[in-house]
């Protein structure tokens, strides 16, 4: 179960959400009719029902679903794993493929479809992140594919990539599903920076802060992603000199995170701010964002790592970087760009009441994990020892309060859509870019004509 | 040329360079393998021990001025039931020269079966400088049920061993690797024929 969680919320949820918004916005953002392939893109789409009815079948077969971690470190998925994860590799195969299928599209339609006069360097933040991160899923999805495809033969085919019975090795299939798994979690953080980039301006009714600067973090946190890979594995048994790279290469990577942080933060400086539900979002995801990534330079320090390693204290550091990070961008984007999509608005109190219930759900949940990790609990065990009961307590409470407000979430948007008050084309006074000088719904077919780009409308 | 018709070149052509990169991914993986075990042979990081070596006693004299010390640990991987270990915990040796311990191994099942062991060597920094010209680990083990067995290894520490090291530690993992290799036709049992187990 907490492999089919892992993998349905990293590839289910976080990455469909952020290529749905790629395929609405970025037609509009950069001013062309639609997206550059869109048989391709249907086709990218539809695996995706295949890959998880594949995925969430193992749950019921005999033996039960895999049982060893979204890592899926071998030989617990390969030597001691369930039989089903046969067609657990299959469903990451096809996965794989509808992602990089995806990226194609989306580099195709920015890099050959924007209108005149929109230079690399005009693009909205939201496109620029998505051209960035395109580029990291073609680089990396393939590496996943081949581990995958080890471990397939491994399994059935006799070989021994990862059995050092037969002379392979399992720590090399942590190093391969890293070399993928840390450019994988920047993947699903890079479009919501992104996305907070188009909000707090809009909010603080000011241009972004260093834009070129935003752009460059975030080239080069790209680029950082594929050479600290190891710092998820320094109990593996590295030379010091490895675990000193990767401990210092790690920590490298908080200067162009703090870059964009601060960046935010000037931006929201002396603006005139309003709190409406998409701003109270962005200003969550970058107080949560930054304890996450604060959290996260703490398990970089390689002796600290040896104490963190494997503890809920890990649990509680990822979840504050994708829940009220990726997650809460999404949710932002969702109020943010909603009367675009409908031409309805949503009910500002509404929108508020489910802003303070997830806030304080995600927190109550999430906060007290660090103190059970800091305390030992392990984390993939589903069972734990009884001085972990309180902290357990309030982390259920947490989750029961922000698993139903995204239900109270649904019940919002479905009123928006049935009876919403009409929107503007530009539903928000300071929102800029060219999705905004469409009239609100959008047409099918945004701009049959390029736009003329005015200086105005660009940095969004 | 239309403008419509050279953007759709203009795609094919991004499609084709990104097909090329997704490709060349593809073949990068599968190079990731023999990269690694490169990368593992040349900077000995690993622990991992190299193959049979020729050692020629005229040529070197042992460095009687140090002593180094060599444990030895064992293991049996899970499922694996044999009984093994060394019969020396460790030896104090001096670089330079050549030493023979034995281990001791005994297929307390009641079925004929082959093992592998696979070496490790912590620190790893001493992997190269610690040299095998006989050992088990180069070959399997058939060993018949209740059959017990002296493995020989020979080994030489090497004299250039960085000062620091004063210890060293070679672990052996011995794996069941019958079902993988495959027993001898002659062997091969069935059903009706499994004897009861003994020892144990």
């Amino acid at each position: 179960m907490t492999t089919n969680h892992g993998l349905i919320m990293v590839f289910g949820a976080i990455m469909p959400a952020f290529v749905g918004l790629a395929n609405w916005l970025i037609p509009m953002q950069v001013g062309a009719p639609d997206m550059a392939l869109p048989r391709m893109n249907n086709l990218s789409f539809w695996i995706l029902p295949f890959a998880f009815s594949m995925m969430i079948s193992t749950l019921f077969m005999e033996g039960g679903g895999p049982n060893f971690g979204w890592t899926f470190y071998a030989p617990l998925s390969t030597t001691y794993a369930p039989d089903s994860v046969t067609y657990f590799i299959f469903a990451v195969h096809l996965m794989g493929a509808s992602s990089i299928m995806g990226s194609i599209n989306i580099i195709a339609t920015i890099l050959n479809m924007r209108a005149p006069g929109m230079t690399l360097m005009k693009m909205p933040m939201f496109v620029w992140t998505w051209l960035i991160t395109a580029y990291l899923l073609i680089a990396v999805m393939p590496v996943l594919a081949g581990a995958v495809t080890m471990m397939l033969f491994d399994i059935h085919f006799n070989t021994s990539f990862f059995n050092a019975a037969g002379g392979g090795d399992p720590v090399m299939f942590q190093h391969i599903f890293w070399f993928f798994g840390h450019p994988e979690v920047y993947i699903m953080i890079l479009p919501a920076f992104g996305i907070v980039s188009h909000i707090i301006p809009t909010f603080a009714r000011k241009q972004l802060f260093g834009y070129t600067s935003m752009v460059y973090a975030v080239a080069s946190i790209a680029f950082l992603s594929f050479i600290v890979w190891a710092h998820h594995m320094f109990t593996v048994g590295m030379p010091l000199a490895g675990q000193l790279f990767f401990m210092y290469s790690t920590m490298l990577i908080a200067v162009p995170t703090g870059v964009k942080v601060f960046n935010w933060i000037a931006t929201m400086w002396r603006g005139s701010m309003t709190f409406e539900t998409p701003m109270l979002f962005a200003i969550a995801f970058v107080v949560l964002f930054t304890i996450g990534g604060l959290s996260g330079i703490m398990l970089a320090i390689t002796p600290a790592d040896y104490q963190y390693h494997d503890t809920y204290f890990v649990v509680a550091h990822f979840h504050y970087v994708l829940v009220p990070g990726a997650l809460f961008s999404i949710i932002a984007a969702v109020y943010f760009w909603i009367p675009k999509w409908t031409g309805k608005m949503y009910d500002e109190s509404l929108g508020k009441l489910h802003f303070w219930l997830s806030f304080v759900g995600v927190n109550v949940t999430f906060f007290p994990q660090h103190f059970s990790g800091l305390a030992g609990m392990p984390r993939r065990i589903p069972d734990y020892a009884l001085q972990f009961a309180d902290f357990n307590m309030i982390s259920s409470v947490g989750a029961f309060i922000f698993g139903f407000s995204q239900v109270f979430f649904l019940y919002v948007l479905i009123k928006t859509i049935r009876s919403g008050a009409p929107a503007k084309a530009r539903s928000w006074e300071g929102a800029k870019g060219l999705e905004w000088t469409l009239p609100s719904p959008a047409p099918y077919h945004s701009f049959t004509y390029p736009p003329e780009v005015k200086s105005e409308e660009v940095h969004g | 040329m239309t403008v419509e018709s050279k953007q759709q070149n203009d795609i094919r052509r991004t499609v084709k360079k990104l097909a090329l990169i997704v490709v060349g991914m593809c073949f990068f993986v599968a190079a990731l393998v023999p990269l690694y075990d490169l990368f593992c042979e040349v900077t000995g990081l690993n622990g991992k021990t190299g193959g049979p070596y020729v050692f020629d006693e005229a040529k070197t004299s042992p460095d009687t001025t140090r002593l180094v010390k060599v444990n030895f640990l064992t293991n049996t991987n899970e499922g694996m039931s044999w009984d093994f270990w060394p019969q020396k915990g460790a030896v104090r040796v001096h670089p330079g020269s050549a030493n023979t311990v034995s281990f001791y191994v005994k297929n307390t099942t009641g079925r004929p079966m082959i093992a592998q062991a696979i070496p490790s060597l912590v620190p790893s920094s001493a992997a190269e400088f610690f040299h095998k010209t006989e050992c088990f680990c180069f070959e399997q083990q058939l060993l018949q049920p209740g059959e017990e067995l002296e493995m020989p290894m020979r080994f030489i520490v090497d004299r250039g061993l960085p000062k620091n090291v004063q210890s060293i530690n070679l672990s052996y993992a011995l794996f069941d690797v019958t079902e993988r290799v495959g027993l001898p036709e002659d062997m091969q049992i069935t059903d009706n024929q499994v004897s009861p187990v003994t020892g144990g």
